[in-house]
């Protein structure tokens, strides 16, 4: 019987998370490589019309893992069920999209069963038969190849962005659905999750912006937001920061970039003294042009940038000001 | 709390292309400061101890020297180099066994590092321990019943979490303002007990790693950059250029 890669997409509130559909994408292509049959799993009550939008899709089979106790999320749930359903099926091979909530309980489901997570994974390789997955270290500044030693399933989560969501190719005819009910014990579940609720209303939305200047560690100082703000203001932009400047308050959560803050696109980035953390280019790698401007050569931004500037920001930004105010007359 | 190279060093691959070379700076993980903070915060409101532990070679006892310094009150070592090639489940299991005769209402981590940035430890000792947890933390309070936690979810959103303890929080960046050691602080730090663990010590508790780094390298560029140089004028001006016609921003 061929090896099985099963996908454990995810919903919130009956809906399906978006960054699922990358997921998808990835399972198909690692299907594609070894020849393995590609799955997928819904998991929460309510999963049966989640699990229908999926088998639209280029997979064998879609499960729907069913519980009243799976509503609302809980790590203690949803490790319970996973561990249940994948102890019976056996998949050699089971991928997750890497986000908070898949963070908050696929380590303790992989812990439980004596395995492994690689995770925050951007790619895979396989190359003589041997499965690798690709991962950023240290902050993006270098890259590891990472195999598994242990036995089946090995758990992957990929990263938000790594697989182009739109490229999950539809199947020629829907696959099956299967529900699942899985039995969760009482006193299995030790948290009590209240209502979700986003904080106050959130006065800037940078989603919209054309043009946005964004700074990083690399400003120093609060004062020195001033010059940024002047670029930002005489290009007709937005101020924006990581998040070590709006942790340090010296600019407002909701003008924050990044996997905790806001997921931006505009027709111009312009990374002020940013080195480019994970979390903060998943926030805005999908941005037209990115110009970057870093005193370290090898900041992990200039990866990313289209064009790099190596230099102080503070001798780089005042006649840049100048010029652009010149330009626009 | 881990140490980790410091943010802006610069990296160089060991010859076996597996692991970076030792001879870098290094520094506390900046997410364990936080963890750290809001630890030594909840025992100025609750009372009790707080202990810090990491494992890693001599070089890491800094990271806990900083902490007692802060006001940590003693500190757990696991001291040996091997300690650094542990993956996630190894590490964790280190730990656990390390403070098994150990009484904690609460463990604090960093909800990842910046050098694997695996974010599991804390989930998986939690689970190791049988405790509950709940992970990217930026509030704590002590209700009747155990803590009510605020996680920090995706895209903005909140959730308030009630759950009883003992219990494994893995703690946000920016849930509080990080404290400067005393000068007071670093002379008590020098009497304050660090206990060190061996690797036999825990040996019996590990297993095999579960995971390898089959190679380490410096990422293929997937993005043509084009480099803008010369003196800040003239980087200006060419940038402008861009602007204008490339960009089409202005």
């Amino acid at each position: 019987m061929a090896d099985t890669i099963l996908v454990v997409v995810e919903q919130r509130e009956g809906k399906l998370n978006r960054v699922s559909w990358e997921t998808i994408t990835a399972g198909q292509a690692i299907a594609a490589a070894t020849g393995w049959t590609l799955e997928a799993a819904v998991v929460g009550s309510g999963a049966a019309s989640i699990a229908a939008e999926v088998a639209g899709k280029k997979v064998a089979k879609v499960y729907a893992i069913e519980s009243a106790k799976l509503e609302p999320y809980t790590p203690d749930a949803f490790a319970a069920a996973l561990k249940q359903f994948l102890t019976s099926k056996q998949p050699k091979l089971v991928l997750m999209p890497h986000t908070y909530q898949v963070r908050d309980f696929v380590p303790k489901l992989a812990t439980a069963m004596g395995r492994t997570v690689i995770s925050d994974c951007i790619g895979f390789k396989h190359e003589g038969g041997k499965l690798v997955f690709t991962r950023q270290m240290f902050q993006g500044k270098l890259a590891a190849d990472v195999s598994f030693t242990s036995g089946a399933p090995w758990f992957v989560t990929f990263q938000n962005g790594s697989f182009r969501g739109d490229k999950a190719e539809a199947g020629a005819s829907t696959a099956p659905v299967e529900t699942v009910s899985v039995d969760i014990a009482d006193g299995v579940i030790r948290n009590k999750p209240q209502e979700v609720f986003k904080e106050a209303k959130q006065a800037v939305d940078l989603t919209q912006a054309e043009v946005i200047v964004a700074v990083g560690r690399g400003i120093k100082e609060q004062k020195n937001i001033e010059i940024a703000k002047q670029l930002a203001d005489a290009l007709g932009g937005d101020l924006a920061a990581s998040r070590p400047i709006c942790d340090s308050g010296w600019l407002p959560m909701d003008r924050q970039i990044g996997s905790s803050g806001q997921t931006v696109a505009p027709k111009l980035y312009l990374a002020l003294g940013i080195s480019g953390a994970i979390q903060h280019i998943v926030g805005m790698k999908g941005s037209r042009a990115i110009i970057a401007v870093n005193k370290d050569s090898e900041a992990p931004i200039f990866e990313i940038a289209d064009y790099a500037i190596v230099g102080n920001l503070f001798d780089i930004v005042p006649p840049l000001i100048e010029e652009v105010k010149k330009a626009k007359g | 709390m881990k140490q980790v190279p410091q943010k802006d060093a610069p990296l160089k691959l060991n010859e076996s292309g597996t692991w970076i070379r030792e001879d870098v700076s290094y520094e506390v993980n900046e997410p364990d400061a936080y963890a750290l903070e809001e630890a030594l915060r909840q025992r100025e409101k609750h009372k009790g101890e707080v202990v810090v532990i990491t494992s890693g070679p001599a070089r890491a006892q800094q990271v806990l020297r900083e902490a007692l310094a802060k006001g940590a009150d003693r500190a757990i070592h696991l001291e040996d180099d091997k300690f650094v090639g542990l993956d996630a489940f190894n590490t964790a299991k280190a730990i656990a066994a390390a403070i098994k005769d150990e009484q904690f209402d609460l463990i604090f981590t960093g909800l990842q590092s910046d050098d694997y940035g695996y974010a599991q430890t804390g989930v998986i000792l939690a689970e190791l321990l049988g405790w509950p947890h709940a992970t990217i933390i930026m509030q704590i309070e002590k209700n009747e019943t155990g803590i009510r936690v605020k996680r920090e979810l995706e895209a903005g959103f909140f959730q308030f979490v009630d759950m009883p303890t003992p219990a494994v929080l893995t703690i946000q960046s920016g849930i509080n303002k990080l404290r400067y050691a005393t000068l007071i602080g670093i002379k008590q730090a020098k009497n304050k007990p660090l206990r060190k663990v061996s690797l036999a010590e825990v040996q019996s508790a590990l297993g095999e790693n579960l995971q390898k780094i089959e190679k380490l390298y410096i990422p293929q560029k997937t993005k043509k950059t084009e480099h803008i140089e010369g003196a800040p004028a003239e980087i200006a001006k060419k940038l402008v250029d861009k602007l204008r016609n490339e960009l089409r921003v202005l």
